[in-house]
């Protein structure tokens, strides 16, 4: 196979190789595909990363059916509060005796959603598709650098996200803390009953989806590093690549602390540890629990817990930056500020998770420190927004699917981040923290956000991934009902934030302060029901395309990168024959003087005479 | 039943779909309308990025200013109105990026759509561009930190001498104050001495503790700073007061603290709201259990007389019988509460760490009475 290639077979990078055919191996391999393999090595334990790709998304459409389906029940609480739902008893069963929906119940939807949308769609659905389907064909390698791994990758996560699921239908209900999990309430089973057995098994699956990540994360890192194929330096990559990159180092140096971080409070509640504990008089007891601090175990958390959005948000950025470019017909404005701003976010992204703790009693010079970290990353963020708005200046846009996803992915962002501006700002923070403007400000910029990056990958490399087409007019109904259904539930939830009202709350009629936004909050709930709902729309396009779609073509988009280079269905090993070299970066869209509008990196400037640049003539001789 | 129908409906539903869809396929490929690259539907999406940016735009701005008035909580301490103008303003700035952007990118998807016969503009970069953008964003960036963070420094600095302390300790579900009576000491207590006559777990062989006192809501007077010791029991919780704009994690294990000055009483914010029944609220903010939404206590904001009158009137906890009997029984079953136990000693030099002692030095008004202490004499 493969993977047992020596790496030596695999060239390096590095500019101005020369070809040198490597039919020996390339025969060899051939043969290797014409060997029957038994389904279950091909479709269940496959080491090919096109296959792991797949499994990796059909989990994640799965999960993020399950996650909605967990928001609109709590969205029918918060947007009916006094309504009786006795309809969803044969669902809901105890949780929701006599209609009324039981408030710790609640609290375990809402963790759970959060765990589920956070970790196992856009994690692992968004990174683990794209870094899997995309590193090795668009670097030109024939598979990840370990295929096995690869293949372990996914079944750790399998195996994690299984535990996660039984946690659902526990007795004691699954965990309740927030997704957070701040101990001593998930430390504590007498504080909250999903803090028994439920957020045993949390952790318990939250073990092996960091085992899971970091077997991933290393096969990433290792092939973008030692796979890519003759002539693609590491300033040729498609900004996917590097953005996969980047996500894969974050996630291998954050995720440890989140292990370490739930293992301390393993040891916590099951060992009678004091990593969190202290001072703690609970349901008429006095715990022996002396010298711990809950303060701790949010650092430890936030220190995973900041990367993370990064790691969900820019595999997004980086299919994004291609899609746009790719259907503007133009290169992508300041490639290499792009790859600056990235490493810029990615090295920031580490040093500010203390913005999600001003007010935690923290030390308050700390809050400062964080506040000016914080705030700094809004600069390369800005960057990337104006560049991507620079590469529609002038462009000729196509709008496929795939690019009005993209272009709902900036708008997103934008309006998202923007109010990160006043999120990272402590003294606005006193007022803002854990209020309704924090739950719009990310879900729109990383959830929704990341949503529309994974949608566009979906729609734009669906050709690729099963060798038929999406139904365009369905995919622009998803997309225009998502769009639309998406600012319609998360602006008018920046209202509800900033008259203060608080997360996480079952209801909020006990309160005046909080009493005037009934009718907005229904809204809110009839949109987000709806907006759920258009989902189905795409899950029926992409069931429907893998059996029914149109034939794609090789090259449907008229792209320029080397996965489009490969058969329409490629086999395990991705080229029939030899992997292309690699002459130019991806983004030669409408050069001056060329014939097409596109120039596959794989075309050596000694082809394109017409259009090549000064410097670049000196190359092709 | 019901679950029957509303599946049928959903069913059916679904089939018309799939018929709707297969027709629309069928015709499409008659048509020949598949064959052709981009089509019809090319200038109808990006008409619609413009029809939204119109649409969307205008129903944004109409229903945020329709709900302007219901969204700004009415603001009743010092810093609060501070805070206010730095959310206002950064809303402003952040507003026109928003617009600006929004407006370019809606823009540029319309007019640039792809045209027959039309090459895209081949431009990769332009440095002059790019540090335009990365400086003015980096500069705007600066001045809100800057101002962000005076605003920080002053709001969290140390609480003036003089301010009056009340203690709020967070537990499943409720809240419980105490004043530190009139000594203005707030006396030792020792979780390990609660029970159900002594909540906050008193230890009544310090002497500073003998005169505190709980109360059922928080009272503090107009005008007047106030620190607020906080503290949890159980789990974290959180003192949120929207009006006051304060918001401080109770932490257990380890006491945190917030300062502020209220400048409206209860009385002349109903007045204010036309609203009789108007009290300050105090609420939970952070996922605390079951009842997390239902951990509210009233705020009462009274003039400094009335304030002082209300203090003079509260019974101290060495009147009360039940928590004496109480942690007698307590200190004899745990040998806990004798006072030099080592535990309380260490509960003691925690506690000084918070006492006005340590703000001597760095205290940004001059020592002065506290108010407390007006009402001792």
């Amino acid at each position: 196979m493969a993977t047992t290639l020596p790496v030596s077979a695999q060239s390096q990078g590095g500019i101005g190789t020369a070809p040198v055919p490597h039919t020996e191996h390339d025969e060899h391999l051939h043969e290797h595909e014409h060997h029957d393999q038994h389904w279950l090595w091909k479709y269940v334990f496959s080491q090919d990363h096109k296959m792991i790709a797949r499994q990796f998304l059909i989990s994640g459409m799965v999960w993020a059916v399950i996650g909605g389906v967990l928001s609109s029940l709590f969205r029918l609480q918060l947007g009916w509060p006094t309504a009786t739902l006795e309809w969803l008893q044969p669902l809901l069963g105890k949780w929701i005796e006599g209609g009324k929906l039981n408030p710790e119940f609640y609290l375990a939807l809402v963790t759970m959603h959060g765990t589920i949308m956070v970790f196992f769609v856009l994690t692992a659905g968004l990174s683990g598709t794209f870094s899997n389907f995309l590193i090795p064909l668009q670097v030109g390698a024939r598979d990840m650098a370990s295929g096995f791994m690869n293949m372990l990758s996914y079944w750790f996560f399998f195996v994690s996200s299984v535990i996660m699921f039984a946690s659902l239908f526990l007795e004691t209900g699954p965990a309740a803390a927030g997704w957070t999990i701040y101990p001593p309430l998930s430390a504590l089973p007498q504080a909250i009953p999903g803090s028994g057995m439920g957020m045993t098994m949390w952790l318990v699956s939250m073990v092996f989806f960091i085992i899971s990540q970091l077997l991933g994360g290393v096969n990433y890192v290792t092939t973008v590093i030692n796979l890519r194929t003759r002539g693609m330096s590491m300033s040729k990559l498609p900004l996917t690549i590097w953005a996969f990159f980047l996500t894969a180092i974050l996630g291998i140096l954050s995720f440890p602390v989140l292990f370490a971080a739930a293992l301390l409070l393993v040891f916590d509640r099951s060992f009678g540890t004091s990593f969190f504990l202290s001072d703690i008089y609970i349901a008429g007891q006095a715990l022996h629990n002396q010298g711990g601090s809950p303060v701790l175990f949010q650092h430890l958390f936030w220190f995973l817990g900041h990367p993370e959005v990064y790691i969900v948000i820019m595999p997004a950025m980086g299919m994004v930056s291609e899609i746009l470019a790719t259907n503007a017909r133009k290169p992508i404005f300041g490639y290499r500020a792009m790859i600056g701003s990235l490493i810029g976010i990615s090295l920031l992204s580490f040093v500010v998770w203390a913005h999600h703790m001003f007010v935690t009693g923290m030390n308050p010079f700390l809050g400062s420190v964080f506040m000016f970290l914080t705030l700094i990353i809004a600069v390369p963020s800005g960057v990337k927004v104006f560049n991507w708005l620079a590469t529609l200046w002038r462009g000729n846009i196509r709008f496929t699917t795939a690019m009005m996803f993209s272009i709902g992915f900036v708008s997103l962002f934008i309006s998202g981040g923007l109010t990160g501006i006043i999120l990272g700002n402590a003294t606005l923070d006193i007022q803002m923290h854990n209020t309704y403007f924090v739950v719009a400000h990310f879900h729109l910029v990383m959830g929704s956000a990341a949503f529309f990056g994974l949608f566009a990958g979906v729609y734009h490399w669906f050709p690729k991934m099963f060798g038929r087409m999406m139904d365009e007019k369905l995919g622009y109904v998803h997309f225009w009902l998502t769009f639309i259904g998406v600012y319609l539930v998360f602006m008018p939830m920046h209202y509800v934030g900033i008259a203060g009202f608080p997360r996480r709350y079952y209801s909020w009629t006990g309160f005046d302060a909080f009493s005037q936004f009934a009718d907005l909050n229904k809204f809110i709930s009839t949109a987000a029901i709806l907006a759920f709902f258009a989902q189905f729309v795409f899950i029926f396009n992409f069931v429907y395309s893998i059996f029914r779609g149109r034939r794609a073509t090789e090259n449907p988009w008229n792209s320029n990168t080397l996965e489009w280079t490969t058969p329409v269905n490629p086999g395990h090993g991705n080229w029939p024959g030899e992997i292309p070299a690699v002459y130019r970066w991806p983004y030669d869209y409408s050069k001056p003087g060329a014939e097409l509008d596109y120039i596959p990196q794989n075309v050596p400037y000694s082809q394109t005479q017409s259009s090549n640049l000064p410097y670049e003539r000196e190359m092709a001789e | 039943m019901t679950i029957l129908t509303i599946g049928l409906v959903l069913l059916l539903l679904l089939v018309v779909f799939g018929l709707l869809f297969r027709l629309q396929l069928l015709t499409a490929i008659f048509s020949g309308s598949t064959n052709r690259d981009i089509g019809t539907s090319n200038r109808v999406n990006a008409l619609l990025m413009l029809v939204f940016m119109v649409a969307g735009g205008g129903l944004f701005f109409w229903s945020f200013a329709e709900n302007y008035g219901k969204m700004n909580p009415p603001i009743a301490s010092v810093h609060g109105h501070a805070m206010e103008s730095m959310f206002w303003t950064t809303m402003i700035v952040i507003g026109i990026a928003f617009v600006i952007t929004h407006v370019l990118l809606f823009t540029y998807a319309y007019k640039y759509q792809h045209k027959e016969g039309r090459r895209a503009y081949f431009f990769s970069h332009n440095n002059k561009l790019e540090v335009i953008w990365t400086i003015i964003p980096a500069i705007v960036m600066a001045s809100l930190i800057f101002a962000g963070w005076k605003a920080w420094t002053r709001i969290t600095g140390p609480a003036p001498k003089d301010s009056v302390v009340v203690e709020l300790m967070g537990k499943q579900f409720n809240w419980l104050v105490r004043y530190p009576g009139r000594d203005l000491k707030l006396g030792v207590i020792n979780y390990r001495l609660i029970d159900a006559s002594n909540d906050f777990g008193f230890d009544l062989s310090d002497k500073a503790a003998m005169d505190d006192f709980t109360a059922g809501e928080v009272h503090v007077p107009k005008g007047h700073p106030v620190l607020i010791k906080i503290r949890a029991r159980d789990v974290l919780h959180a003192v949120y007061m929207p009006q006051f704009r304060v918001q401080m994690y109770a932490v257990p294990g380890m006491p945190t603290r917030f300062w502020f000055t209220p400048t409206i009483t209860t009385e002349e914010m109903r007045a204010k709201l036309g609203n009789p029944k108007f009290n300050y609220e105090l609420a939970c903010n952070q996922i605390c259990g079951k009842a997390h939404y239902a951990m509210k206590m009233n705020i009462i904001v009274e003039e400094p007389e009335d304030y002082q009158a209300w203090f003079a009137a509260q019974k101290p906890n060495s009147q009360n019988a039940d928590l004496m009997a109480s942690f007698k029984q307590m200190s004899q079953q745990t040998g806990l509460g004798k006072g030099g136990s080592k535990g309380a000693k260490a509960s003691a030099i925690e506690e000084a760490g918070e006492t006005p002692e340590a703000d001597t030095q760095t205290s940004i008004e001059a020592p002065a009475q506290p108010l407390a202490a007006q009402t001792a004499m």
